[in-house]
């Protein structure tokens, strides 16, 4: 691993005023395959601060849960993670041996699976699935465990009858409501939600999401949430960043980056879903297909797809530079600003 | 002092220089198979035994059933593997002994694979009274116990290697026949043959086209198994003098050796060459069901090639994601 380059590189990254609670700098992770290893995440970087809400946004097979499964480092072969830093609580994750892990593991991080809702076992009551965490983890006896199920049920909005349901017989908005149960049980610093509410239908999306805030707000927990639906985590994020072909290509606050998108593939983004409010305006899209991760194209990934400078092949791959305070765009020489910015 | 060092160097050459490919190795479903070092193992094993079947006549020139010498010889220069109580070539036996035996596991393998899988895909897929009648033939064929069915098969059908394969068959399918009946029950369940249904394709394209394909390792791993069954039975009925006595197969050669009372003179080299030749194809063959498990479950290959990364990278094994510094 090149150190200088990458010291250079996460020091030139965003700060978080207080003290970051995950501190997530140039980390590689890749796959090995027959054709040469794919490069899933490349030199990507960016922190959460205590109680705050990041959003990793972009489209299908960018990355995302990739690097919510590294941080709890259950990526399995052929994945290998080839340099970075992922610091929680100033400890570094790739430097812990599997038995720190496991303590590691659902305490300090835990994570609501984007198949969450099959991630249930159909032939054992929901009451004894939250058990299981309780006692494995905090050495609890079955009775007290049981009590502190009813209450953790309350908090996602479940009366604690339903602790001896199975999961088939509930809705899909409970189950889903149950597994962020579980993912809270142990009080965790941060939950990774990978995709949760992808699922479910708008309606029931919205509810939970408002729930999750009241908790996060009452339980003071960072939440790194994954999704590639941008208007989503626009209203439900402070910070967030959007990924493509394993980087990073724009990062800001929420509202910096749904008002101000300056990353032709933000633009794109944000074009591909219909406002509610505002004018009514034409769904763009973006055109082509993903790159293939294994021979990336050269420079800018995302040139060939691009609307700006199509022909453009620079030799020189973007670096994310601040355009404004706090607003950090993989920005290249050549590529248009729009207009009134530096 | 000394062996500190040696200790320390390759960790420190390691250190400064990680070079190394993080490429996996070989794709395709031979690469795969021919990647795990068992699978290899034992094709070859397989290989060499084939290959002594079909070049018989070139390895160990003339007629096997033919007298050459003194009977009971010890192994020499004249006789490799000396002579049987018949006065027969051992080494010739065993090699032209080779080509029916495996003749007959694999044939009758083919068979018992072909029924087991038809039989089985339509008491899975069709139910009701099909599977009823099916299920029934396979549990009547399972309860009847194999060998003396065997035994009464080879005594009234007419002796010979069709006979064999033939019989072995009748006896061998139905436990195939019940774990594909299973495969098949769980797979029509699933969306993509309701979608099957729905769009009105045929039910036998159904069952052939669509489900089929789904199951080539259980029909493999079946297949196998079958051949390892075919050998051993054959061998077991020929030694037992069910089989023609003008084959030359390693279970005749056996049945002469026991015949003429080579286990009781103390003539080793009568029978181990062919009890011997069972056993190792029959491991061979249990090698290549390992490999085969990695074709059908790609997880296995992608654990072995990074373990094979780690190994290169000097970084232990562990359970969690590993990581291993690599220049970018």
């Amino acid at each position: 691993m090149n150190t200088n380059s990458s010291a250079e590189k996460s020091s030139s990254q965003p700060a978080v005023h207080s003290a970051p609670l995950l501190d997530i700098r140039s980390l590689y992770v890749e796959y090995l395959t027959p054709r040469g290893p794919a490069k899933a995440v490349n030199n990507v970087s960016f922190a959460i601060g205590q109680g705050q809400v990041f959003g990793l946004a972009g489209e299908s097979g960018c990355g995302k849960s990739t690097i919510a499964h590294s941080i709890l480092r259950i990526l399995r072969p052929p994945a290998v993670i080839t340099g970075g830093q992922i610091l929680v609580e100033g400890q570094d994750v790739l430097k812990m041996s599997d038995h720190s892990l496991e303590d590691f593991r659902w305490r300090k991080v835990s994570m609501v699976f984007q198949s969450a809702m099959n991630s249930l076992n159909p032939v054992i009551s929901i009451g004894e699935q939250i058990d299981d965490v309780l006692i494995r983890h905090q050495k609890l006896n079955q009775k007290q465990a049981r009590e502190r199920s009813a209450e953790l049920l309350k908090i996602v909005g479940i009366e604690s009858e339903r602790l001896k349901s199975y999961p088939h017989q509930m809705s899909g908005g409970m189950r889903q409501r149950v597994v962020i149960a579980i993912a809270l049980a142990l009080n965790p610093a941060l939950l990774i939600m990978d995709e949760p509410t992808t699922a479910l239908d708008v309606v029931v999306q919205k509810d939970i999401l408002q729930q999750i805030q009241e908790i996060k707000e009452a339980m003071g927990f960072s939440i790194l949430f994954i999704t590639h639906d941008v208007s989503l985590m626009v209203e439900f994020s402070n910070n967030m960043a959007i990924m493509y072909a394993g980087e990073i290509v724009e990062m800001a606050s929420a509202r910096e980056i749904f008002s101000n998108p300056i990353h032709p593939y933000t633009q794109g983004l944000l074009s591909s879903f219909p406002s509610l409010m505002g004018k009514k305006r034409k769904l763009t899209g973006i055109p082509g297909t993903p790159p293939d991760l294994i021979n990336p194209p050269k420079g800018c990934k995302f040139h060939p797809r691009c609307t700006r400078c199509a022909h453009q092949e620079t030799e020189e791959a973007p670096q994310l530079s601040e355009v404004a305070p706090g607003h950090w765009v993989a920005f290249h020489a050549g590529m248009p600003l729009p207009a009134g910015r530096a | 002092m000394n062996e500190n060092d040696k200790k320390e160097q390759p960790e420190k050459s390691a250190e400064s220089k990680p070079r190394f490919s993080l490429k996996a190795p070989l794709a395709g479903a031979l690469g795969t198979l021919l990647g795990s070092s068992k699978a290899r193992v034992g094709f070859v094993i397989v290989m060499i035994f084939v290959l002594a079947g079909v070049f018989a006549s070139s390895i160990a020139p003339g007629d096997p059933k033919k007298y050459v010498g003194k009977p009971n010889q010890p192994p020499s220069a004249q006789f490799i593997l000396g002579t049987n109580p018949q006065g027969k070539d051992v080494f010739r036996q065993f090699v032209w002994g080779s080509r029916l035996s495996l003749l007959i596991g694999f044939g009758s393998a083919a068979l018992m694979t072909i029924i087991a899988t038809v039989v089985g895909m339509m008491a899975g897929f069709y139910r009701g009274i099909v599977d009823d009648v099916l299920n029934f033939i396979m549990n009547l064929f399972l309860v009847i116990p194999g060998l003396p069915l065997l035994v009464l098969l080879s005594a009234y059908l007419k002796p010979g290697t069709t006979t064999i394969i033939f019989a072995l068959a009748i006896t061998g399918w139905a436990f195939n026949g019940r774990i594909i009946r299973a495969q098949t029950m769980s797979l029509r369940e699933k969306d993509f043959v309701a979608a099957a249904v729905v769009s009105g394709e045929p039910a036998l394209k159904i069952i052939f086209i669509h489900i089929l394909p789904n199951m080539v390792n259980i029909l493999v791993g079946g297949f196998i198994g079958a051949v390892i069954y075919g050998i051993m039975s054959s061998t077991g009925l020929a030694f037992l003098g069910l089989a023609s006595t003008a084959d030359v197969t390693w279970g005749t050669n056996l049945f002469w050796a026991q015949n003429g009372g080579a286990l009781m003179i103390g003539a080793w080299w009568a029978f181990m060459p062919s009890g011997m030749a069972v056993a190792i194809v029959a491991f061979g063959l249990a090698l290549i069901n390992y490999g085969m498990d990695e074709i059908t479950n790609p997880r296995l290959t992608a654990e072995r090639n990074v373990n094979s990364v780690l190994k290169k990278a000097r970084i232990p094994r562990m359970r969690a994601t590993p990581v291993v510094p690599h220049e970018h």
